[in-house]
């Protein structure tokens, strides 16, 4: 099954319009986002309600670089990264270290977003009132820039699938059971020896990593930054909504939340017009229903499901 | 061997001291039962050795190194265990996994620590229940999966916060022997039990507290055989009505 | 950063205290909400936002002046409060807070949207005959309607306070929020209670956006403003804390207005926010409140 979905992705831009490998794409970018979420709230149950700061500093990052120090954008993108991890570990060390959990955290997170959104529009207002641009250049795989979308679908593809990968490969081994532990009671996890603070940390640092990352592919992507789209609450929203639709604490949950999302996202485009926060209602009713009546997600209900029927098979 | 000592301790909150002045110490191998009235500290005791609460003063010794003040964790990695009183599981992992995060402090590999925590499961007679969603468990095996749990990590020194209270009759007796069986294997036990029948037949010797204060100590027979005891239980009405 | 004249700061200190009135109003119904049923709610300032409209639409369709339309936006926001709670709150009463803040976040996004989608994100504005009259008190203009609305704000505060305060029904509340155990024990009947502590919550920040609405834009959007605020002025006061809320909301008030006369324009909402992560950080019980280890 794996080597068939592999065959499909890997084909498909040659065989559907422009319009849907853009679809594509964009469904690839947030699932790849939301893995990154998922992993510091899915899995080591912290959820951050500000996701976006580092998706923000990692565009910002990676393309002022760019502009200013003609930096390659993938080395761009290594160093967007970097600059992620230490934001989120010098952000996470204070919250964890002063004991913020649950919706502190997420709180405090919401409005580190916010604060680097307000200094984002004063720092750009002289040079930069509409945003800063990404200079056209050649279509190039050195300079991360194409005409086309379908190098733009690979390169995401092989992000969201390393990041698939990374995420399955944490939760066989210990660290993984880890996260869960410090998720599902850390009183009991520090007593067996666990260093919260430090696997909390750790959580922290890859989920930035990765979502500063993918600031850098929106970048590129669109070639435009703007203080809403790099540090947006709206895109907080969208990175953890996938993974709580779809299965926080899951490897494919964000995927297939990121899916459910962009259909819904498109369907309400369709037939409500062009407000753009149409979708946003939405997403909204699809968030109060899940977490109603479906809190752990699709995937994460699907698995309850199986359980109870493998027990009362074994009855 | 003295395995921990306790120093002096005294615990405060706001107005109200928790712990006033407490030693005792805890030999190598043995059984040590702590007992008391409701609200005399206990918990609090077990809180502050195993680093969820600092003491305001005193110290307290694990095999001569101070561990006053480290944090939980360093304390469990030390040799430390312990349950709490009301059981505290990982709700939504199974009892496998429950118990296999406990025997990752030991074992790197998910292999290893599967291997133990099945073993561990055996000994504690929850292997059955292994797949189970250990929010689903019933008091006996919840109980149970919370020794489990600190079993895995092997420790030298297991505390135990009322493992025996809300067991019937044949959970309760196999509980006891399951700790008779600890002490057998080497493990020293301090143990913090309100079922009489329990403390009674394992500790080898007990310390009773009153307010945050030791107010006796000494083998199952003496302590109950003491006024203080009986007093600090029953009131002082009861003790002269006994004509003692 | 530029220094202020004078005139121009005793103009930002009394504007300062006038809006902190509002918050306060906001903030209590915010924190009441918090301090009974342990809920963050995210959709306050949604709420806040739907009482502003339904003045604006009283106002424009039926020429029903704004402070006379609280008598129909109070009991409205109350009731709509209180359904909120029976059909959707009460089901995730006992779930994890970061799912209840989630639900909360839904909400919110479920009414702003739809305002956007039915009003557009124009801004309105209601044009009572009253509305740019101001006293002059030395170098200081005091404007009515920020007044009124003041007066309104701690009226409608002292009321929720006596009714707390002397009736059973308030004393219900307080019990409810103090001791859950307790209460349940003497027969109090915890659902209900919610339902009604939610409702005031609501009604006290509807209540809120019809007094703002002759001095201030109506508009979607508005919400988000108000309600980032309102957590700060909570989480500085204690969650659960009525004087708490009070005072937080003067000081915020005061804060934000005085901040603005010396910081140049966003950053001011950079303040509000940095007060939001310091008192997360070294009180999150607030200054007043319990502290809850």
């Amino acid at each position: 099954m794996f080597g068939g979905t592999s065959v499909i992705l890997l084909a498909l831009p040659h065989f559907i319009p422009e319009y849907q490998i853009h679809l594509v794409t964009t469904i690839l970018f947030f699932g790849y986002l939301g893995i990154a979420w998922n992993i510091l709230g899915g899995y080591a149950g912290q959820f951050s309600f500000g996701h976006t700061a580092f998706f923000g500093i990692g565009a910002f990052t990676s393309s002022l670089l760019q502009i200013h120090a003609g930096v390659n954008p993938w080395i761009g993108m290594v160093l967007a990264g970097l600059a992620g991890t230490l934001v989120g570990l010098v952000v996470g060390f204070l919250c964890f270290r002063y004991g913020l959990k649950g919706p502190f955290f997420a709180l405090a997170m919401l409005a580190l977003a916010e604060m680097l959104r307000l200094i984002s529009i004063q720092w750009m207002t002289a040079k930069y009132p509409l945003g800063i641009t990404i200079p056209l250049m050649e279509d190039s795989l050195l300079h991360f820039q194409f005409r086309d979308k379908v190098p733009y679908y690979y390169i995401i593809l092989l992000m969201t699938a390393g990041a698939l990968f990374l995420t399955d490969a944490l939760e066989k081994r210990r660290i993984g059971s880890y996260f869960k532990a410090i998720r599902e009671n850390e009183d009991a996890a520090v007593s067996l020896g666990i260093d919260a603070l430090k696997y909390k940390l750790i959580a922290m640092g890859i989920s930035a990593f990765m979502t500063a990352t993918g600031g850098t592919f929106y970048a590129q992507y669109y070639l435009t930054l703007d203080d809403e789209a790099a540090f947006g609450v709206t895109n907080s929203i969208e990175i953890l909504m996938g993974p709580i639709i779809g299965g926080s604490g899951t490897v494919f949950g964000p995927i297939l939340g990121a899916g459910i999302l962009e259909f819904l996202s498109e369907t309400s485009r369709n037939f409500l017009g062009g407000y753009s926060g149409v979708h946003l209602m939405v997403y909204g009713t699809v968030l109060v229903i899940v977490i109603m009546y479906l809190p752990e997600g699709i995937l994460g209900g699907l698995k309850a499901v199986f359980y109870r029927i493998s027990k009362s098979k074994n009855k | 061997m003295v395995l921990l000592e306790i120093k002096d301790l005294t615990k405060n909150f706001g107005g109200l001291r928790a712990l006033d002045n407490l030693s005792f110490h805890l030999e190598k191998g043995e059984i040590l039962g702590i007992i008391g009235p409701n609200g005399a500290g206990k918990t609090t005791l077990f809180n502050v050795v195993t680093g969820f609460y600092r003491p305001d003063e005193g110290a307290i010794f694990f095999k001569g190194e101070e561990i006053t003040g480290l944090k939980p964790h360093q304390i469990a990695k030390r040799g430390i265990s312990r349950t709490f009183q009301i059981t505290q599981p990982f709700p939504n992992l199974t009892v496998l996994e429950n118990v296999k995060i406990g025997a990752y402090s030991r074992f790197k590999s998910s292999r290893e620590a599967t291997e133990e925590a099945l073993r561990v499961l055996e000994t504690v007679g929850l292997h059955e229940q292994r797949d189970e969603l250990a929010s689903v468990l019933p008091i006996g095996h919840r109980k149970g999966l919370e020794l489990a749990k600190a079993l895995a990590t092997n420790p030298e020194l297991i505390l135990l916060d009322e493992v025996v209270a809300g067991l019937n009759t044949k959970e309760s007796n196999n509980m006891i022997a399951r700790i008779k069986n600890l002490q057998q294997n080497g493990t020293t036990v301090l143990l913090i039990e309100h079922v009489m029948k329990a403390i009674m037949s394992l500790s080898d010797r007990i310390v009773v507290i009153h307010y945050g204060e030791k107010i006796s100590e000494g083998a199952p027979q003496e302590i109950s055989k003491d006024h203080k005891v009986i007093k600090a239980y029953l009131g002082e009405e009861y003790v002269f009505a006994k004509g003692q | 950063m530029t220094l202020p004249s004078i005139p121009l700061l005793l103009q930002s200190i009394v504007s300062g205290i006038l809006i902190g009135g509002v918050y306060s109003l906001v903030a209590i119904g915010l924190s009441m909400i918090f301090g009974v049923m342990k809920i963050i709610n995210f959709a306050h300032g949604s709420f806040m936002m739907l009482g502003m409209f339904v003045t604006y639409w009283l106002y424009v369709l039926l020429g029903i002046d704004p402070y006379l339309s609280l008598l129909l936006t109070i009991p409205l926001l109350f009731v709509f409060g209180l359904l909120v709670e029976r059909f959707l709150i009460d089901k995730i009463l006992d779930s994890p807070a970061h799912n209840q803040l989630l639900l909360t976040l839904g909400i919110s996004l479920v009414i702003e949207n739809l305002a956007l989608f039915l009003w557009s994100p124009n801004f309105r504005t209601i044009n009572v005959s009253y509305a740019n009259k101001a006293a002059t008190l030395g170098p200081v203009m005091i404007s009515f309607p920020k007044v009124i609305a003041f007066l309104f704000a701690i009226f409608f505060t002292g009321l929720l306070y006596y009714f707390l305060k002397n009736t059973d029904l308030g004393k219900a509340i307080r019990a409810a929020s103090e001791e859950k155990e307790g209460a349940l024990t003497v027969g109090i009947n915890l659902k209900k209670i919610y339902y009604i502590a939610f409702g005031i919550g609501t009604a006290c920040v509807g209540a809120a956006g019809t007094v703002v609405a002759p001095f201030f834009y109506v508009s979607p959007q508005v919400g988000g403003v108000f309600v980032i605020t309102a957590f700060v002025v909570v989480v500085l006061g204690g969650m659960g804390n009525f004087m708490g809320a009070l005072v937080g909301g003067l000081i915020i008030g005061l804060a934000e207005s005085v901040g603005a006369a010396f910081i140049p324009g966003q950053l001011k909402q950079f303040v509000i926010y940095l007060i939001f992560i310091l008192v997360l950080f070294f009180k999150p019980s607030g200054l007043f409140g319990k502290s809850n280890a």
